[in-house]
């Protein structure tokens, strides 16, 4: 069984997130690191190999983003995975999550993998959606927010999700291959050893390009988006709150009753 | 000039930065007023191979540089300084002499376990008349029948009392104006730890003294060749130098991460008290001064990894670095106001674990008088 993990490298926790006025996008310039969310699926992975129901021969990052994404592969690899795919292109700047998955897509398309797993979210721009849009052009099945994962050894191999709902939980028995996103409930990653991180840029990495994969030109970057950035705004910031003081519990009870009935909200 | 650390130094820092956060923050409170050792940590640091950032993988070490271990500590200091001090002393005190001075049969046999971090080492010099006059060993050892007979008391030992406790390296005399390193391993009779110590700070560090009566020990624990004791042990503190220099970035830029955070949550006059002036002063100057100091903390790692003479450097980092902490600890707890003084807030626990770092692996003074020789003066 071939596992691919896709992996991004976002802006770091740490940093203050904000939008660029110039470029009305996501300042992603200071520290970044790997996407939080996706160590949990590197994570999955692992576990899947240490479980022990499949024999798993490889684990393959794959990234798509500029030179510097290159570190959230090493990281990836430290954590577990055999190699790394790096697909880089000028052409591919500015894509949108749709123009994105498609470029994912196909470079998965050369891995041939069992199963993609991604975290559910990125750290960044949180849209939640690539792992549906990358399933949908492999023509695989999709689960979201994936919180607990049990391999069932086939053929054909199956896995038993539990998924994380709005009203509950959602049990899913889903065959292979498919693509998986985690939540951040599924594990507790582990931390790369230094030998780990060490040994990082000794595993291989594969560099490619869009014509190296087959991606049309015309369906990426900017102009192959269908989302145009106009006018994107920080939200404004929220006026403080009223405190109300409790003296007497009675008064305090009508003061809040008469704020939530000024508002027509009882 | 490249100020960028490597990728493998950032990951390590970014790794060791979730950890502390992660793992250390949430029971640093609890391990220092309960003064309990952090033996779960370490066991989750050796697995990571932080226990032996420094020394080679054939001795089962991590393989890393002085530059790696450095951030490690700093790291880790940002959050809890007795779970750093726990790592450094062991690392640049406990295992060093070993893997410099040992021979091969002495490294095979102690380094795995060390770097493994199942075993702690530790590095018995300060006696009670021997403090920055390292030199004026009382500590005895006389070889008998190829044994080294060894009578004597050291004080303000790190990691000779835990229960994974193996080894101290002692320095003791062996002959008139000769003194040397001799390894005493845990459990040989005549060797007791006493009581820890009652400190300001460091609380869930291990720190005690020791004596030695007619403590029997083979005569191959000798470190290198007899007499060798005084010239081993300062290049051994040059190195720790580095480790504790570290620290006091560390612990610095601690105390400036919860200032700040407190700074911008805590409002006064109708606004929070980072809009103000005053605080603004106090936290850029920290800030600043962090920066300066870190610099030269990395250049003197720079230059041991470089294999150049490193002794300046590191008397100069741990000077400013030390007095840096105790600086920054005391402007946070200020900006804390009365919150400061109470125990909840980390900043307290910071100003406490501070003021040893101007004082331990050579006070101030020494480090000025070092520095001034270098100079020529």
């Amino acid at each position: 069984m071939k596992i691919c993990v896709l992996v991004k490298e976002v802006p770091d926790a740490a940093v203050q997130k904000r939008i660029d006025p110039s470029t009305g996008r996501m300042d992603r310039n200071g520290e970044k690191n790997l996407n939080p969310y996706d160590t949990h699926a590197i994570e999955a992975a692992m576990q899947i190999r240490e479980g022990g129901a499949v024999e798993v021969d490889e684990i393959v990052a794959v990234t798509m983003g500029p030179s510097t994404a290159i570190r959230a592969l090493h990281k990836a690899v430290s954590l577990g995975a055999d190699r790394s795919v790096h697909l880089s292109d000028d052409a591919l700047a500015g894509s949108d999550v749709a123009a994105t998955g498609y470029a994912l897509a196909q470079t998965l398309k050369r891995e041939s993998p069992d199963l993609v797993l991604l975290g559910q979210q990125s750290d960044d721009g949180e849209c939640y959606t690539i792992g549906a849009v990358v399933a949908d052009h492999l023509q695989m099945p999709s689960l979201t927010q994936v919180i607990q994962m049990d391999v069932e050894a086939g053929p054909p191999t199956q896995l038993r999700c539990e998924r994380q709902a709005e009203y509950g939980y959602d049990t899913v028995q889903v065959e292979l291959p498919a693509v998986i996103s985690v939540g951040d409930a599924i594990n507790e990653p582990r931390y790369p050893s230094l030998k780990a991180i060490m040994g990082a840029k000794k595993k291989p990495l594969d560099a490619l390009a869009i014509g190296d994969v087959d991606i049309a030109a015309d369906r990426v970057g900017e102009s192959g988006s269908k989302v145009i950035c106009g006018d994107f705004k920080a939200p404004p910031a929220k006026s403080a709150g009223e405190i109300i003081e409790d003296e007497d519990t009675n008064e305090t009870v009508e003061k809040i009753v008469a704020w939530l009935d000024e508002r027509k909200l009882i | 000039m490249d100020f960028d650390l490597s990728d493998d130094h950032r990951l390590l820092r970014q790794t060791v930065r979730d950890f502390a956060r992660e793992q250390v923050a949430p029971v640093a409170e609890e391990l220092d007023r309960t003064k309990s050792f952090p033996y779960e940590l370490v066991a989750q640091m050796g697995e990571l191979g932080w226990m032996g950032i420094p020394f080679p993988e054939e001795y089962g070490g991590a393989g890393g540089d002085s530059l790696a271990y450095a951030l490690a500590v700093e790291e880790l200091t940002r959050v809890d300084s007795s779970v750093a001090i726990t790592m450094c002393a062991h690392t640049s005190l406990g295992t060093q002499p070993v893997y410099l001075f040992g021979s091969e049969v002495q490294r095979r046999e102690l380094l795995p376990d060390l770097c493994a971090g199942r075993r702690l080492g530790a590095f018995g010099l300060t006696e009670p008349e021997a403090g920055s006059d390292a030199g004026n060993v009382r500590t005895r050892a006389t070889l008998q029948d190829g044994e080294w007979v060894i009578d004597g008391a050291k004080q303000f030992i790190t990691n000779a009392g835990t229960e994974i406790s193996g080894h101290v390296a002692i320095t003791a005399k062996t002959g008139e104006n000769e003194i040397s390193n001799i390894i005493v391993e845990n459990g040989t009779p005549g060797y007791e730890q006493g009581q820890p110590y009652r400190k300001m700070g460091w609380n869930a560090s291990d720190t005690r003294p020791l004596t030695f009566t007619d403590c029997r020990v083979p005569e191959e624990n000798l470190l290198g060749p007899r007499g060798a004791g005084f010239k081993q042990f300062l290049h051994i503190l040059d190195i720790g130098r580095i480790g504790v220099a570290a620290m006091g970035v560390g612990l610095a830029q601690g105390a400036l991460d919860e200032a700040l955070a407190y700074a911008k949550e805590r409002r006064a006059f109708g606004k929070p008290i980072s809009k103000f002036q005053t605080i603004q002063a106090k936290l850029a100057d920290l800030s600043t001064e962090i920066e300066a100091a870190r610099l030269l903390v990395y250049k003197a790692a720079r230059e041991k990894d470089l294999g150049r003479n490193f002794t300046l450097t590191a008397a100069q980092a741990k000077l400013k670095t030390g007095r840096l902490a105790v600086r920054a600890t005391e402007e946070a707890v200020q900006i804390h106001g009365g919150y400061g003084y109470i125990e909840e807030y980390p900043v307290c626990r910071f100003y406490r674990d501070a003021k040893i770092l101007t004082i331990g692996e050579g006070t101030d003074e020494i480090q000025q008088m070092v520095i001034a020789r270098a100079l020529g003066a």
